[in-house]
């Protein structure tokens, strides 16, 4: 006998809500399992975990704080999946956006003025653009394979970000911590209703409206739906791929880039060492899950803002944090895996 | 009692909005050739699709050898001995012909002895008439050596039951002419064969019964020799069909395209084109005959723009086109229906109405700047749907699900739509049933009465001789001559296509 995988005709929308709802209780199963042999109650961490991610208007804003920079990064990296660009990048983007948006704010440490938030997110946005246009002009014109240049790219983004708060820029009353000084509060996005929930989060809905209109009913989103279903088609329609290409790029590293400028401006409020805990990493998955439908990116990512808050308020009862990795990592792994489900069917194959 | 090798038994398919197979029976007997006969969409790959495991029957039973079999899956089809020979090929270029056959095989591998392997390869080759060298790569091999490795990697899996679908569309007249001997050594040895075509001419050359599907239900089986092409084309049609063409007598006007001495290279970056020139007027087909592979795919990419010329020049409406984009040729109301329809001519995953506006969609009124009028887009797309008879259950209807004729239609009303100056058609009617190919002849001709220039690229002699004005025999990238079909005999074409240049006696009859 063998397990084999066969591909469904055509997957029901039944199938598509129930997989993941059960891969998510399998999840959750198997993740409490692990916490009981640790010694844990389950239905006790589990409750801590929902009401630390949903359980309270804290909770939820806090949340959501996490899904900002999640929705801007894999809105963006969704929209390279659909033109088949694999662009593995927007944790580096995310740092470039970032370290640009902290360069004009230290360089206006006493700005208060209108313009310098405006300026911060066209930083932000053009240096992550800038960090995807690297891949994406290699990509098109010599055609080297994007995965591998976007991926590398996160290194030298990330420590790029390391030498500025190591050393030039670090705060000079700051014991030495990787970190720059604050910004002036005029670097500071705006929040709503006394909790950390920034002016970012109007960015990403924002973002998540345009690129839903722009693939419905642009010609550049038509375009892109065309290149990434058939190129040869999109060649015998007279369109310019290597133009796309750049554009795609630019747009989904500038989201990232945005994300790092709402992620400093709006939650840290400095430049340091470790900004991001893996968010251009975790939206590929978002993206992925989604299907590349924005309008539902926006709602993964607040799963999984949930997942990262929830995550961390288990720690409170005792819970190591590796433990709470584990436990991330199996939903994650299950999501996937009842994904592919969704597009296959498992069945055995005796041999007779 | 007859030994049915298979019978199927009250076959219900449904897809979302169709009901492709409507209690369907069929039955093949061991030693025959069977042949599948039914217009575009009527339901034969699907009814075949079932019998080789890749869609499961909604209602209905399946027996082979009069035993009831339930088939899930390809591998559960070949284990009963169904094979199934699909149009498109599903062979790995780079490998050699012996690997492909034994990829995904269930024997294990490692016991193959790799000697004794190409020694059966050959050892049924030769039983059957398929010769191809077990070494050899696919990539090296003709498109109708392929599908003896397709036919080949079945046998050797020990398919007794034959499903071939369409297989005549993409081969030489020569290269029919040995798959019907092969064909019928198969049936002589037990095996039982079904085949699918569209040419009436073919079934009733090669196949011993007949089966005749129309919109999902079976209508008919009949002895071959019982019947006849009108009768059979009435069965599949439901009316009278009329097989030949009124045609006007042909105005040309003034040179739409003109080739002077055109030079390009293949894909394997040898010489295709070795100085072609060719004039094509205002009011006119001009036909290209030839065997597939002289270069009439790299004619029309050279003139569509997607294939660089290495030198010569194209002149469309005087202006010099030479190796410009393929927008620059499209804005020029160039129409170009491809050869490959899915993959080129359409995206399957995207829907018939974003099909649809493939070439337009950049010009007003589809568009203004960076919106789309999605409005007016759906507007068109649906009355192209219902002036070209597309059969779709919704606009929003993947490409892909179209039947194969339905897809040719989809291309054609796109392309028509732009009232071309000049149409460039690469085996329009390849794959299509009667009426459709009657239906986009009467297109192609109603194109000409419009004024339009349309070079028509095809294999089919009746459909060249029959709907162009000129014909051109093409034979390795070179012109051997260009007449008029009513001036020649098919032998003298046949000639010139295997390589025997037409002196220009042809210029004292053309006038200019
Ligand atoms: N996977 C599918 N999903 C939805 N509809 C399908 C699918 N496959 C086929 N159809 C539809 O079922 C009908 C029968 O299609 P089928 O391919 O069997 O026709 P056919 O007789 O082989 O036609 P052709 O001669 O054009 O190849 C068509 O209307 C087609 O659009
Ligand atoms: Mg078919």
């Amino acid at each position: 006998m063998s397990l084999v995988l066969e591909k469904r005709e055509s997957s029901s929308p039944l199938v598509n809500f129930l997989v993941p709802v059960l891969s998510v209780l399998f999840a959750l199963l198997l993740g409490a399992l692990i916490i009981y042999l640790s010694g844990f109650d389950p239905g006790v961490a589990y409750m801590e975990m929902l009401s630390g991610a949903f359980g309270s208007g804290y909770a939820i804003s806090e949340t959501i704080v996490k899904a900002i920079p999640l929705m801007l990064c894999a809105l963006g990296v969704g929209l390279a999946f659909k033109t088949v660009l694999w662009n593995i990048g927007a944790e580096g983007q995310l740092y470039m956006g970032a370290w640009a948006a902290g360069w004009v704010a230290l360089s206006f440490p006493q700005g208060q003025s209108w313009w310098l938030i405006p300026l911060m997110m066209i930083a932000g946005f053009l240096a992550g653009a800038l960090w995807g246009l690297v891949p994406g002009i290699l990509k098109a014109s010599l055609n080297v394979n994007e995965i591998i240049t976007s991926l590398l790219l996160n290194y030298v983004a990330i420590l790029w970000v390391d030498y500025f708060v190591y050393g030039p820029w670090k705060d000079p009353k700051g014991y030495g911590f990787p970190f720059t000084p604050f910004f002036g509060e005029g670097a500071w996005l705006p929040t709503f209703f006394g909790t950390r929930v920034h002016l970012g989060i109007v960015f990403a809905l924002f973002a998540a409206i345009i690129i839903y209109f722009l693939l419905k009913s642009t010609r550049l989103g038509y375009e892109i739906r065309v290149i990434g279903e058939n190129p040869r088609a999109a060649k015998y329609a007279g369109m310019n791929i290597f133009r796309n290409i750049i554009i795609v790029f630019i747009i989904s590293g500038g989201l990232a880039g945005l994300a790092g400028m709402a992620e400093v401006s709006g939650v840290i409020h400095r430049l340091q060492h470790a900004i991001s805990p893996g968010y251009g990493y975790t939206a590929i998955i978002i993206a992925w899950l989604s299907r590349l439908n924005p309008i539902t990116t926006v709602l993964v990512a607040i799963l999984f803002g949930g997942l990262l808050v929830g995550g961390f308020s288990v720690r409170s009862i005792g819970l190591s944090e590796s433990l709470v990795y584990v436990i991330q990592g199996i939903i994650l792994f299950l999501l996937l895996a009842g994904d592919i489900l969704t597009r296959y069917r498992l069945s055995w194959r005796g041999r007779s | 009692m007859e030994n049915n090798a298979v019978k199927m038994e009250g076959i219900v398919k449904r897809f979302p909005g169709v009901l492709a197979n409507d209690h369907v029976d069929f039955e093949v007997r061991t030693g025959e050739v069977h042949a599948l006969l039914g217009e575009n969409g009527a339901g034969k790959t699907t009814l075949m699709s079932i019998l080789a495991g890749i869609y499961r029957a909604d209602a209905g039973n399946i027996y082979i050898n009069n035993r009831r079999v339930h088939i899930k899956s390809p591998r559960d089809a070949i284990k009963e001995g169904v094979g199934m020979i699909h149009q498109n090929f599903l062979l790995i270029n780079s490998h050699s012909v012996a690997e492909n056959i034994t990829l995904g095989y269930d024997r294990p591998r490692f016991l193959l002895k790799r000697k004794k392997l190409e020694q059966e390869i050959q050892e049924i080759g030769q039983k059957f008439g398929l010769e191809v060298d077990p070494q050899a790569k696919i990539w090296q091999l003709s498109v109708g050596e392929q599908q003896r490795v397709e036919i080949l990697k079945m046998l050797y899996r020990g398919a007794k039951i034959l499903i071939l679908d369409e297989p005549t569309a993409v081969l030489t007249p020569q290269e029919v002419q040995e798959l019907f001997s092969t064909l019928r050594r198969m049936a002589q040895a037990g095996h039982a064969v079904v085949f699918i075509s569209h040419k009436l001419e073919e079934v009733m050359r090669i196949s011993d019964r007949i089966t005749v599907l129309r919109k999902g239900r079976k209508v008919a089986t009949l002895a071959t020799r019982d019947t006849n092409p009108g009768e059979l084309a009435r069965l599949m049609v439901g009316r009278e069909v009329f097989f030949d063409i009124k045609k006007s007598p042909p105005k040309p006007g003034e040179e739409v395209l003109a080739i002077r001495d055109l030079h390009a290279l293949s894909d394997k970056g040898l010489p295709a084109l070795k100085g072609v020139s060719l004039s094509v007027y205002s009011g006119e087909i001009l036909g290209i005959a030839g065997v597939a592979g002289n270069g009439q795919k790299e004619l029309a990419e050279v003139i569509s723009g997607l294939r660089p010329a290495k030198g010569g020049k194209v002149l469309i409406c005087g202006k010099d086109l030479t190796s410009v984009s393929p927008r620059r040729v499209i804005e020029e109301k160039v129409a170009y229906i491809p050869e490959d329809r899915k993959g080129v001519g359409t995206v399957g995953n995207l829907s018939v109405l974003d099909n649809l506006i493939l070439k337009d969609y950049r010009r007003a009124p589809f568009s203004s700047g960076t919106f789309l009028n999605l409005r007016y887009i759906r507007d068109h797309a649906s009355s192209l749907v219902e002036k070209f008879q597309i059969i779709t259950p919704t606009l929003e209807t993947s490409a892909k699900l179209l039947s194969g004729g339905n897809l040719q239609r989809l291309i054609l009303a796109r392309e028509i739509s732009c009232s071309p100056k000049l149409m460039i058609a690469v085996h329009p009617t390849r794959g299509l049933d009667v009426s459709a190919t009657e239906s986009v002849h009467r297109m192609l001709l109603e194109q000409r009465e419009n004024g339009a220039a349309i070079l028509l690229i095809s294999e089919d002699l009746d459909e060249l001789t029959a709907i162009s004005d000129r014909l051109a025999v093409i034979y390795e990238g070179e012109i051997m001559g260009i007449v008029e079909p009513k001036e020649v005999t098919l032998e003298e074409i046949g000639l010139m296509m295997a390589g025997k240049k037409r002196k220009m006696l042809e210029s004292s009859e053309v006038t200019s």
